[in-house]
């Protein structure tokens, strides 16, 4: 009886020991805690805002949309600001996790371009938790030493002639959505027939791929190792600058565009910092040097006038119209049951000719 | 010919073994920092990881966690052991069942409920958190190494102390102790490279802002790993490289130790 009493004790006072030591140093006016994707914003950008606000940033950093839902779900950090991909926001909505932004504090979202609040409302439907910070298509990289014909669809990439030139990206939903782009159906289609011809025309692309990679699309591409490469189109102005062989098209039926945007969670601690933060990022000025950063591309208008980079100024795939991309639509959140449909038939196609 | 095959068999393994590391240290040469363009030989990837602010204090928190845990972990495994060993055969059975299941667990499940102890006793994350995360998972691993040097001493050889008049701590660290250091070092060393190594953990119990270095480069995955980390890997691989030969020179001096 004693033994049980002064564990119980010890477990009363663990706590209290280790509340006291958590303790975060903080600027003048507080403090924002940040979690964005890794390598996803110009490190003076923390650095400016801290002197301009005195406001501290705790900077913190998540790989995947899906390892950082259970982190603010559980509510272990009560992160101020976050940046997961459309999909995501959606489920986080639909889970009740993100707080109304007021946009009376952000001067400076009127910035963002009227396109892309109008996407945005394929996953916040009304505009109100989120402001986007980064977009950008999935097309198709492209050498034009070693493809001839104009490159303007995804049927290039069942070209026979392309036989063991080609890499595809090694994800459900970016696979799916070339193959179901290409035979013109929904890419957040969840009807079973035409899923399974989806499959059946990525089965029948297996034997032409080279590989199914997701980050070593740049690396070959620039080595000239392939012809044809499913890959971002951030990425792609990176590859295009190392080697000026490369082009970058997205295929005329249209395509995944995707948006990064920011939210804010339901138990954020310093909302009306994060919003002060969220206003900065949307200043032209900051924006261009984040898109210097990352190279991708930013949906703040007047972006152009502030970007020094030569290469970047000069490049035709640095700032595209996005008007141009009206055919493209976002992912969606599908549903547990679907997403579980798509693993599935996704594994059908990579066991699919195995045993030869 | 049977001895040329043994070679070959050799020398390929060598090959897998260390193929990637020497590319590794190769890429962090490159003036580059795409794989498949060589731009020359260049040493800025070190120059910058230097000047690097995160990349730096990742490593200051992978080594301050490594080397703390490894310590706690061990003083607590082995005093778990002394009393587990001293235990009747049945209730020993069952604790060291019970020390062996994290082990075994999937390191997902012991991130998440470590995470989720956290948060039901409100603990603020932070270095702290991860740290406890580490002494928690280091401690099977110092038990498993301690435990069979334990077996091996003689239990006369303490009571022998006893009744010449130690305490049983002098005793203690008289006798047993010096028996079962090997087992505490390697125990110490193998908590040291868990904790290192751990992602999954760290991951789930770390609070904003405070980075490991494994953290800090599986968060680059998405825009591509920089070559900063290939320095920071080659200069960790070699510091590791001189650290075992320093370990292994005694041994050839020991025949000269017994002669004085």
């Amino acid at each position: 009886m004693k033994k049980v009493l002064t564990a119980i004790l010890i477990m009363a006072l663990i706590p209290g020991i280790l509340a006291g030591c958590g303790s975060k140093s903080e600027g003048s006016n507080g403090k924002v805690v940040v979690y964005n994707w890794g390598e996803y914003m110009d490190p003076d950008v923390l650095t400016l805002f801290e002197e301009e606000t005195g406001i501290k940033v705790v900077y913190d950093e998540f790989e995947t949309n899906e390892i950082m839902y259970p982190k603010v779900d559980a509510g272990a950090v009560a992160y101020d600001l976050v940046c997961p991909s459309d999909y995501m926001i959606q489920k986080m909505l639909e889970n009740d996790l993100l707080a109304e932004l007021n946009f009376d504090n952000m001067p400076n979202t009127k910035n963002i371009g009227s396109m892309f609040m109008e996407k945005s409302k394929e996953f916040d439907p009304e505009n109100k938790y989120s402001v986007p910070y980064m977009w950008g298509t999935v097309g198709i990289l492209y050498n034009k030493t070693m493809v001839s014909e104009p490159v303007d669809s995804w049927d290039i990439l069942w070209d026979e002639k392309y036989k063991d030139n080609i890499l595809m990206q090694n994800s459900v939903r970016d696979a799916f959505m070339v193959a179901l782009s290409r035979l013109g159906y929904s890419i957040n289609s969840t009807d079973e027939a035409e899923l399974q011809e989806a499959k059946q025309t990525l089965i029948d692309q297996k034997p032409l791929v080279q590989a199914y990679v997701i980050d070593q699309v740049r690396d070959k591409m620039i080595g000239g190792e392939a012809a044809l490469g499913v890959i971002y189109s951030g990425e792609a102005l990176v590859c295009q600058q190392q080697n000026p062989d490369l082009d970058y098209v997205v295929p005329k039926e249209g395509s995944n565009i995707w948006i990064d945007s920011w939210v804010i969670p339901k138990n954020a601690e310093n909302k009306e910092n994060a919003e002060k933060f969220l206003d900065f990022l949307c200043r032209p000025d900051i924006a261009a040097k984040n898109f210097e950063y990352i190279t991708y591309y930013s949906p703040v208008e007047g972006v152009k006038e502030y970007v020094e980079d030569e290469y970047l100024l000069n490049s035709p795939l640095a700032f595209p119209d996005p008007e141009q991309y009206t055919n493209c639509t976002t992912f969606h959140y599908l549903g547990e049951e679907a997403d579980e449909y798509y693993n599935e038939i996704w594994r059908e196609v990579q066991a699919a000719g195995t045993s030869e | 010919m049977k001895k040329t095959a043994q070679r070959i068999y050799l020398a390929l393994i060598f090959v897998f073994l260390y193929a990637p590391i020497v590319t590794l240290m190769v890429l962090s040469f490159n003036g580059s920092k795409f794989r498949t363009k060589w731009d020359g030989f260049s040493t800025k990837w070190y120059v910058q990881l230097f000047r690097n602010e995160q990349i730096m204090s990742a490593l200051y928190n992978t080594l301050a966690i490594g080397l703390l845990s490894a310590l706690f972990a061990t003083v607590l495994g082995t005093a778990a052991c002394i009393g587990i060993h001293a235990m009747k055969k049945k209730s020993r059975m069952v604790w060291m069942g019970i020390t062996n299941i994290p082990m075994l667990n999937a390191e997902i499940v012991t991130g998440i409920s470590l995470m989720l102890l956290f948060i039901a006793f409100g603990v603020n994350f932070g270095f702290m958190t991860i740290l406890l995360g580490h002494i928690t998972f280091n401690i099977p691993y110092v038990i498993l190494s301690v435990m069979p040097k334990l077996r091996q001493t003689d239990k006369a050889t303490y009571e022998a102390a006893m009744d010449l008049g130690a305490s049983p701590v002098k005793a203690f660290f008289k006798v047993v102790f010096p028996d079962i250091l090997p087992g505490v070092l390697s125990g110490f060393l193998l908590s040291f490279t868990m904790s290192l190594d751990d992602f999954v953990i760290t991951h789930f119990v770390k609070g904003a802002g405070v980075d490991t270095l494994s953290t800090k480069i599986y968060a680059e995955v998405r825009k591509g790993i920089k070559p900063e980390m290939y320095a920071l890997s080659t200069i960790m691989f070699v510091s590791v490289l001189l650290l075992l030969l320093i370990i292994n020179r005694p041994s050839r001096k020991k025949p000269q130790k017994s002669a004085v």
